[in-house]
C-alpha cells in the first residue's frame, strides 16, 4: 500500500516537474511558435529572483510570486529588444535565443558567482508507511495542476484568451478588427516568460540556484512541447503524463539517468511515428 | 576576387584558376608553418584541425543544403570514440580513422533515416538532432562503471579515455608520427576535405543539393527522390564530422563525453554563422576565428567567456547574418557603387536642392545595402507571421 | 582561460592583494632573478569550483608567503592560474599549454579523479610534474604525479570503523557520483562495511548534474538502511543532502560522507540540513591547533574573506610548501630533480592540518585524520583524531623505487 503511494508520488512528481517546465514554452513555442532557446535561462532567472527575495527576507510563497512577475516583465523586454525582430525566421530566432540563453548563463555568474545557492525547503514530510513523501513534493503537484486549470481556463473561457488565440492564427485579420497585434505578441511573451519563472522559483527550493541550471531541464521542456504537437496545451499534458510517467517509473526501478534517456529516446521514436505529435490529428481544443 | 572567393555566389560553377591558386596559397601556408612557429602553435593548429572539419560539415549541410543539423556534434563524438575504441584495441591507427569516417556516416544514416524519411519540418529535425546528441552525451557520461567495457577498452564516462593512441604512419606502423608529422598530416587531410567539399558541388549531386536549399519542393517536382540527396549529404556530413572527431581526439589526446555537449553544438554554431555559412572556407576560418578568441578572452581577465560570445551570436544574427567573410566580401561592390554616387552629385548643378538630393539617395543606399544585410526584413512587412 | 596572479586575483576575490607582486619581490630582492614557473590548473568556474575557489587564493597565498621570505633557491615564483571550468577538455588544453608554451616546472592542480587522468599522460608526455591537491580513490602509481590529499586507507577506514562498528550502522546505502571517484571510492566502502561486519545494501551513482534525488530517497526508504553513506560530488549534488532532510531526516537514519563538508557544503545548507553529518578529513576550521587557527587567520587576512575555509583551502598550501620543500632539498625547480628528492621519502613539511611526510615509494602523503560532525552552527565538532596515517592502500600495490616506469592506477577488487 505504502509502495503503491511512493509510486504514485513519483510519478505525479515527474509529471508536475514535466509541467511546470514546458508550460511557459507551451506559451511561446506552442502557440507564438517562437523557438525560445533560452527557456531554461528563463526557469534560472525565476530560481535567482525568487533566491534572492526569499533572501531579503521575504516569505517563500510571496517570493515565488515577485519572481514570476520579474520574469514575466524581463520577457516582455526581451521580446521587444530582440524577438520582435524576427518573427517568422524559425532559423534566425533560435540562433539569436541561443546567443540570448550564453549571454545570460555569463551574466548572471558574473553578478551572482557561479556556486550554488539555496532557499531551504519547507514544510517537512508526511509519514506514508516506511516512506516520508515531502510536503513540499506535494504542494509542487498541486502547484502544476492549479497552473495547469488556471492557463487552460484563461485560454479557453475568458475573452482575452479568445483574442490572443485568434492573433496568433492569423494576424492579419485580427489586426484588421482593431487589435494591436505587436502589443498581443508581447504581452502574451511576457505570459509565457512568466509562468516559466514561476516554474523556476517553485522548484528551487528542491535543486537549488546555480547559473547553468537551466541546461537540465531545456531539452526535456522541448521535446514535450514537441511531442505535444499543435494543440500547445492539450499536447502539452498528453507529452508531459507519457514522459512522465516513463521518467517515473523507470527513475524509481532503475537510475534518474535511465529515466532521462528512455525519454528521450521515447520521444524520438514518437516524432517518426506521429511527425505532428499526439495532438497532430485533433482539430479542436487549445 | 575576395568576394568571389568568400561569398561563392554560384556554388555549382566550376572553380576558375585564382581559387586554385587560393587553395595552393593555403596549403603553402600549412607547410611552412611548423619551419617558423613555436611547438605549442603547431599543437594548438593541430586541435583546431579537427575542430574545423567539424565545422565544414555543418556548413556543407546548413549553408548548401539548407539542413540546420545541431547534432554533428553527435557524429563529431561517435568518431572520436570510434576511433579510439578501435585504435585502442587493435593497435591499427590507419584503419581506426576510416573506421572512425564510417561509424559517423552510420550513425547519421540512422539518425538521418528516421528524420528524412519521416519527413519531419526543418525546425523539428534541428531540434531532433540537438535531442539526439544530448542523448549520447548522457549515454556515454553513464559508462563509468567498470562494467561497460569494449574488447579491452573502458568507456570511463565522464572521465573520458585519456589514452588516445596518436597516429602512426600508414606504411610503417610501428613509427609514431611526431607532433610536426601529425599537423603536416591534419592539414593535408583539412585541405583535401575543402577541396573535396567544394569540387563536390560541382557534380550533379551537388547541384540537386543547393536546389533542396533552394526549394525542396520544385527539386522533387523535376524528378528527384529528395531525401534520398537529402540523406546522401547528411550521411557524407556525418562521416566528415566523424573524420574531425577522431583527429580531434588525437591531438588533446582525450576522448570525452564533452565532445558530444550543448556547448560544443553551440560552437560549432559560432564558427560557421561567424565565418559565414554560405561558404565553405568561413566555416574554417570561424573556427580559428572563435576559438583564438576565446583564448585571448581568456587572457584578458573575461570572467565569463560565454556572456562575450552570447552577445556575439545576437549580433551575427541580427547585423551580419552573412558572416565574416561574405560581409568583407561584400565591401567593394558597396563600395562602387558609392563612387557612383558622388560622380552623380558632382555633374548636378552646385545646389542646395541637388546636394538634399545626394543625400537622400545616398541614405537610401544604405538602407537598401543594410537592408540586404539583414535578410527577411523585406518579408517581414510583406509576409508577417504564418 | 588564463591570467596572471594578480589580475586573477583582484577579479577572485574582490579584494586588494595583500602582498602585490613586484613589491613584495623588490623588498626580498628577487625581482632580478629568472622566476621558477609554476602552473595552477583549477576550476574557477563551472559545478566543481566549489572546490577550486579556497584552493586558488590560499595557493596564490603561499607562493606571495614564500616571495615575501625571499623566494626559492634565491629566485621568485611565479604562479600562472588556468581556470579549467569544470570541463575535462580545459584541462588538457591547459596542462599542455603550461607545460608547452609557458614551461612551468610544476602543475598544481586538478580536482576530479578524471581531471587528474586526463591531465597525467600530458605530463608523462612532456616530462612534467603534477601535483595533485585533492583527496581522492586511491592508486595511482607515478613518478611525476604527488598526491597530497586523503586516500580511502587514511580516510574511509577509521570513518568506517566508527559508524559501523561503533555507532552500530550496520546496514549501510552507498550513493556515489557517477565518475571514477565515485566507482572506485564506492568500492572501498563496500570493503570497509563488510570489513567491519557489516552488510552494504545497494549502491547508486549520479551523475554530475543530477538535482533530483526523490527516487534515490525512496528506494533508501524501501531499504531501511541504518546508515547512508555518501560520496557525492559537485554543486548539484547538493540538493541530496536537502532533499534527504525533507524526506527522511538524520533524526531516523544516520549519514555520513567522504566527500561532503570539503566543497564547503555545510554553508550553502541551512543548520538543520548539515547538522549531524558524519565525515572524516585531514583539515576542518574548526581543529583545536594553534596551526589551524594560524592558517585559518592568515587566509582571512590575506582575501578579506572571513568565510570558512575548509579541507580543499588548506590543500592550496599544502601542495604549494611541499612542493617548495622538496624543490629545496633538491636543490633545483626541474621537475626531474624534485621528483629524485621526493623519492628519497625526506620530504616533510608541518602544516595547518599536522605534519605531511610524502611517501618515496608512492608519492602520496602521510597525514594525521579527524572524524568529525556537523553542527547547528554549520561547522564540526572534532569527534576524534588519528595521528600520522600512511597511505597503506597505495603502498600495498605500489612501488615506484622497484618500478619507475609505472603508470598504472591500481583500483580496489571486492
Amino acid at each position: 500500500m505504502d509502495q503503491v503511494a511512493n509510486y504514485l508520488f513519483q510519478i505525479g512528481f515527474s509529471f508536475s516537474i514535466f509541467i511546470l517546465i514546458s508550460l511557459g514554452l507551451a506559451v511561446i513555442f506552442g502557440m507564438m511558435r517562437v523557438i525560445n532557446l533560452a527557456q531554461g535561462e528563463f526557469l534560472m532567472l525565476g530560481a535567482y529572483f525568487c533566491t534572492i527575495c526569499n533572501q531579503a527576507g521575504i516569505a517563500l510563497w510571496l517570493s515565488i510570486i515577485f519572481a514570476a512577475l520579474a520574469v514575466g516583465l524581463f520577457g516582455m523586454i526581451v521580446e521587444r529588444l530582440l524577438i520582435q525582430w524576427l518573427y517568422g525566421r524559425v532559423i534566425d530566432t533560435l540562433l539569436a535565443t541561443w546567443g540570448l540563453s550564453l549571454f545570460l548563463v555569463g551574466g548572471v555568474t558574473t553578478i551572482f558567482g557561479p556556486q550554488t545557492e539555496s532557499v531551504a525547503a519547507p514544510l517537512g514530510n508526511v509519514p506514508v508507511g516506511d516512506f516520508g513523501i515531502p510536503v513540499y513534493g506535494l504542494v509542487l503537484i498541486a502547484v502544476a495542476f492549479v497552473l495547469l486549470a488556471a492557463v487552460y481556463a484563461f485560454w479557453r473561457y475568458t475573452p482575452y484568451g479568445l483574442i490572443v488565440r485568434g492573433t496568433m492564427q492569423n494576424p492579419k485579420i485580427s489586426a484588421a478588427l482593431g487589435i494591436n497585434r505587436s502589443l498581443v505578441y508581447m504581452l502574451t511573451f511576457g505570459f509565457g516568460s512568466a509562468l516559466t519563472g514561476l516554474a523556476g522559483a517553485v522548484l528551487t527550493p528542491i535543486v537549488g540556484t546555480y547559473p547553468t541550471l537551466g541546461i537540465a531541464y531545456i531539452a526535456k521542456a522541448f521535446i514535450t512541447v514537441i511531442s505535444g504537437g499543435h494543440l500547445p496545451l492539450l499536447g502539452t499534458i498528453s507529452a508531459a503524463s507519457l514522459f512522465g510517467t516513463i521518467d517515473g517509473v523507470v527513475a524509481t526501478i532503475s537510475t534518474s539517468v535511465a529515466g532521462e534517456m528512455t525519454v528521450l529516446f521515447v520521444a524520438i521514436v514518437l516524432l517518426r511515428l506521429l511527425p505532428l505529435g499526439i495532438t497532430g490529428r485533433l482539430n479542436r481544443g487549445v | 576576387m575576395a568576394y568571389r572567393v568568400f561569398a561563392m555566389q554560384q556554388p555549382s560553377q566550376r572553380p576558375r584558376w585564382w581559387w586554385w591558386l587560393f587553395v595552393a596559397a593555403l596549403a603553402a601556408f600549412f607547410i611552412t608553418m611548423p619551419l617558423h612557429l613555436e611547438l605549442f602553435v603547431i599543437l594548438e593548429m593541430s586541435r583546431f584541425f579537427g575542430l574545423a572539419m567539424l565545422a565544414l560539415s555543418m556548413g556543407f549541410l546548413w549553408g548548401f543544403g539548407g539542413v540546420l543539423s545541431f547534432g554533428q556534434t553527435a557524429f563529431f563524438g561517435l568518431g572520436g570514440y570510434g576511433y579510439t575504441v578501435l585504435a585502442l584495441n587493435t593497435g591499427a591507427t590507419t584503419g581506426s580513422v576510416f573506421f572512425a569516417i564510417a561509424f559517423g556516416m552510420a550513425g547519421a544514416a540512422v539518425l538521418g533515416y528516421f528524420m528524412i524519411y519521416g519527413r519531419i519540418s526543418e525546425i523539428y529535425l534541428s531540434v531532433t538532432t540537438l535531442v539526439f546528441t544530448l542523448i549520447l552525451e548522457k549515454g556515454v557520461r553513464a559508462t563509468s562503471g567498470d562494467q561497460y567495457v569494449i574488447g579491452t577498452v573502458r568507456l570511463n564516462g565522464q572521465n573520458g579515455i585519456p589514452t588516445v593512441p596518436q597516429l602512426k604512419v600508414p606504411w610503417n606502423p610501428s613509427v609514431e608520427l611526431d607532433i610536426n608529422g601529425f599537423f603536416y598530416v591534419g592539414a593535408t587531410l583539412l585541405v583535401l576535405v575543402y577541396l573535396g567539399l567544394r569540387l563536390l558541388l560541382t557534380t550533379q549531386f551537388g547541384r540537386v543539393i543547393v536546389g533542396l536549399r533552394e526549394n525542396e519542393r520544385r527539386t522533387e517536382l523535376l524528378g528527384y527522390d529528395t531525401r534520398r540527396y537529402k540523406l546522401g549529404a547528411f550521411v557524407l556530413a556525418g562521416g566528415v564530422a566523424g573524420l574531425g572527431g577522431a583527429f580531434y581526439a588525437m591531438s588533446i589526446p582525450l576522448a570525452h563525453p564533452e565532445m558530444f555537449s550543448l556547448g560544443r553544438a553551440a560552437d560549432v554554431i559560432m564558427w560557421v554563422l561567424v565565418g559565414g555559412k554560405s561558404t565553405l572556407i568561413g566555416p574554417i576560418a570561424g573556427v580559428f576565428a572563435i576559438e583564438h578568441f576565446k583564448g585571448w578572452l581568456g587572457t584578458q581577465g573575461v570572467g565569463q567567456v560565454t556572456l562575450v560570445l552570447g552577445a556575439v551570436l545576437i549580433v551575427f544574427v541580427l547585423v551580419f547574418q552573412q558572416g565574416l567573410l561574405p560581409t568583407v566580401g561584400m565591401l567593394p561592390e558597396v563600395w562602387r557603387d558609392r563612387r557612383q554616387v558622388w560622380r552623380r552629385i558632382l555633374a548636378l548643378p552646385r545646389t542646395v536642392a541637388a546636394v538634399d538630393w545626394g543625400v537622400d539617395e545616398l541614405a537610401l543606399l544604405l538602407v537598401r545595402r543594410l537592408a540586404r544585410l539583414i535578410p527577411g526584413s523585406a518579408s517581414r512587412s510583406g509576409r508577417g507571421r504564418t | 582561460m588564463r591570467l596572471n596572479r594578480r589580475q586573477f586575483f583582484r577579479a577572485a576575490s574582490g579584494a586588494l592583494a595583500f602582498a602585490s607582486l613586484p613589491h613584495v619581490l623588490k623588498r626580498a630582492g628577487l625581482a632580478a632573478e629568472e622566476p621558477i614557473r609554476v602552473g595552477n590548473i583549477l576550476d574557477k568556474t563551472g559545478i566543481l569550483n566549489i572546490y577550486s575557489l579556497k584552493q586558488i587564493q590560499a595557493g596564490a597565498m603561499a607562493v606571495d608567503e614564500i616571495n615575501a621570505a625571499g623566494g626559492l633557491l634565491g629566485r621568485p615564483v611565479e604562479l600562472s592560474f588556468y581556470d579549467s571550468q569544470s570541463d575535462g577538455q580545459f584541462n588538457s588544453q591547459y596542462a599542455t599549454e603550461a607545460l608547452v608554451k609557458d614551461k612551468v616546472q610544476v602543475i598544481h592542480g586538478g580536482i576530479t579523479s578524471s581531471s587528474r587522468e586526463v591531465m597525467r599522460p600530458i605530463v608523462n608526455r612532456f616530462k612534467g610534474l603534477l601535483f595533485y591537491n585533492s583527496l581522492y580513490e586511491g592508486g595511482v602509481c607515478d613518478r611525476r604525479h604527488v598526491s597530497t590529499g586523503m586516500v580511502p586507507a587514511q580516510q574511509l577506514e577509521p570513518l568506517f570503523e566508527y559508524v559501523v562498528k561503533e555507532l552500530g550502522g550496520k546496514r549501510g546505502y552507498i550513493l556515489a557520483a557517477d565518475y571514477n571517484y565515485g566507482h572506485i571510492t564506492s568500492k572501498w566502502m563496500q570493503k570497509f562495511i563488510r570489513d567491519n561486519g557489516g552488510e552494504d545494501l545497494a549502491v547508486e551513482f549520479f551523475p554530475l548534474d543530477v538535482t533530483n534525488f526523490q527516487p534515490a530517497i525512496s528506494r533508501i526508504q524501501a531499504a531501511k538502511p541504518d546508515v547512508v553513506f555518501s560520496a557525492l560530488v559537485g554543486g548539484a549534488h547538493i540538493a541530496f543532502y536537502r532533499q534527504f532532510e525533507a524526506s527522511i531526516g538524520k533524526a531516523k537514519m544516520m549519514l555520513a560522507s567522504g566527500a561532503y563538508g570539503v566543497g564547503l557544503e555545510h554553508t550553502q545548507l541551512s543548520p538543520e540540513e548539515g547538522n549531524d553529518i558524519i565525515i572524516a578529513t585531514s583539515f576542518v576550521d574548526d581543529l583545536p591547533t594553534p596551526e589551524a587557527a594560524d592558517f585559518v587567520k592568515r587566509f582571512h587576512a590575506y582575501t578579506g574573506d572571513t568565510g570558512y575555509v575548509g579541507e580543499y583551502g588548506e590543500y592550496g598550501e599544502r601542495g604549494i610548501t611541499i612542493w617548495a620543500e622538496a624543490v629545496r632539498q633538491a636543490g633545483d625547480a626541474s621537475p626531474d630533480a624534485v621528483i629524485e628528492a621526493l623519492s628519497r621519502g625526506k620530504v616533510s613539511v608541518a602544516g595547518a592540518g599536522g605534519q605531511y611526510t610524502v611517501d618515496g615509494q608512492t608519492n602520496h602523503t602521510t597525514m594525521d585524520i579527524h572524524i568529525v560532525r556537523g553542527n547547528m552552527k554549520r561547522r564540526f565538532d572534532v569527534i576524534r583524531s588519528f595521528k600520522q596515517r600512511p597511505p597503506l592502500d597505495t603502498q600495498l600495490v605500489c612501488d615506484l623505487h622497484a618500478n619507475p616506469d609505472d603508470k598504472t592506477q591500481y583500483e580496489v577488487d571486492i
